[in-house]
């Protein structure tokens, strides 16, 4: 058996009212240390006021060779965004 | 605003975590999931964003009636852009309810028993087309001027939920206006519909807010939290300050004839909507409560086989998977 212990993807919260960001990894034997692992590489300078650990292969993510199927098909949805629209000034903000 | 009347709880915590926790919010800190907060606050925002997600969904159901309707290619693809947007408005208003303690399932079936509720304005049917318009433009327009404030409410999840709808709703209000104002300067049957429908929907509008400030037993609790950020009769007049010129600009008549500028005010005066009507929608007797709700029990309904079947298949595939391991 392996004794190699399992990688962490690391997310800060910056400040109050932000959203965790992910900052990077590190590896720990458990979620407890891998927290206090986390402050110690990624929070000595008052980086953070919260941490998330993940363990990495708990993340499912897309893959980069997807990025045409997934995204492409927004690309010519362009009345999604408010400016495809022509609001006359006199109206105000919209 | 997507939730009205939303009864505040009051707290039986103790009073020095209270007044801790109040000093928090007064300083302007955000509340997370994690952090200690007075049942009261947890049941309060249970409530009102759950009433909000609600709305949401059940707000797709009147601007759905029309997808298939739309005059043009175009103007379809924007409805259905707009409808689906509103189920990612939903969805994320939901997650921030999670959060909370409560689930997603308890939640909908809460709306579809009738114990919560949803946003009195969907109650009203969509006739034609000038419905859609009015409804981007006036409906969302008043869902904007709770919403926009809502961004610095003082739990996390929710304010950040709300900065997200905000940023995608202003197409939503945008639309609305390009599509009424195509009407409005269109034909004179077409500038007709259009009047017809801000006549329709003005005040259902207004309802939107809630009841007066008067009348309004639930607001000192949840301002002093921090999960309601102005008064009903606050962002009533902020939203009829913003829309009476709007509507002047198109050419249309004032649906009231109780709109005059009041130079003293600063503010435009108004008619007040007919509350007993308010009331007695939310009740359940507006002209679409029946349909809506059996609309939303149908869809839960007929989707059981489909969450059930991907969960087998889930299962199913882990269970494969743990047993090649």
């Amino acid at each position: 058996m392996k004794n190699e212990w399992p990688l962490w993807e690391i997310f800060i919260r910056g400040q109050h009212g932000m959203s965790h960001r992910h900052v990077g990894s590190l590896h720990a034997p458990d979620a407890e240390m891998a927290i206090k692992n986390a402050r110690d590489v990624y929070t000595r300078r008052n980086e953070g006021v919260s941490i998330w650990v993940v363990e990495a292969n708990n993340i499912a993510a897309s893959s980069p060779s997807d990025k045409g199927p997934l995204y492409e098909p927004s690309e010519s949805k362009v009345y999604r965004h408010p400016t495809f629209f022509d609001i006359p000034d006199e109206v105000g903000a919209m | 605003m997507y939730a009205q009347m939303v009864q505040s709880e009051a707290s039986t915590d103790d009073p020095e975590k209270l007044a801790a926790f109040q000093a928090r919010i007064d300083a302007g800190e955000k509340i997370e999931p994690k952090d200690w907060m007075p049942a009261g606050y947890r049941k309060t925002l249970i409530r009102q964003i759950g009433q909000h997600a609600h709305s949401e969904i059940v707000g797709q159901l009147p601007e759905g009636n029309w997808i298939t309707r739309a005059p043009t290619l175009e103007r379809k693809a924007i409805l259905l852009a707009k409808v689906q947007d509103e189920a990612g408005h939903g969805l994320y208003l939901y997650c921030a309810a999670e959060t909370l303690g409560v689930s997603r399932d308890e939640l909908t079936e809460m709306l579809l028993d009738g114990r919560m509720k949803y946003s009195s304005i969907f109650n009203y049917p969509t006739l034609n087309w000038a419905d859609m318009g009015a409804v981007g433009w006036l409906v969302d327009g008043a869902a904007i001027m709770n919403q926009v404030p809502l961004q610095r409410t003082s739990f996390g999840p929710y304010s950040r939920a709300m900065i997200r709808v905000c940023k995608e709703e202003s197409f939503h209000a945008r639309q609305g206006f390009d599509a009424i104002r195509k009407m409005a300067t269109g034909t004179p049957a077409q500038k007709k519909m259009a009047q017809d429908a801000v006549n329709r929907l003005w005040f259902p509008a207004l309802m939107m807010f809630g009841p007066s400030d008067a009348d309004s037993v639930h607001s000192t609790q949840s301002m002093a939290w921090k999960i309601k950020m102005n008064t009903n009769d606050e962002l009533r007049q902020k939203f009829v300050d913003q829309t009476v010129p709007q509507i002047e600009f198109l050419g249309l008549d004032l649906p009231d004839e109780g709109i005059t500028w009041n130079e003293e005010r600063g503010h435009y005066d108004y008619s007040d909507p007919d509350w007993s009507e308010f009331f007695d929608v939310i009740k359940g007797n507006g002209p679409c409560n029946t349909d809506r709700l059996a609309a939303r029990n149908k869809a839960w309904k007929d989707g059981e086989w489909v969450r059930d079947g991907l969960l087998a298949h889930a299962r199913k595939k882990a269970a494969r998977k743990h047993a090649a391991e």
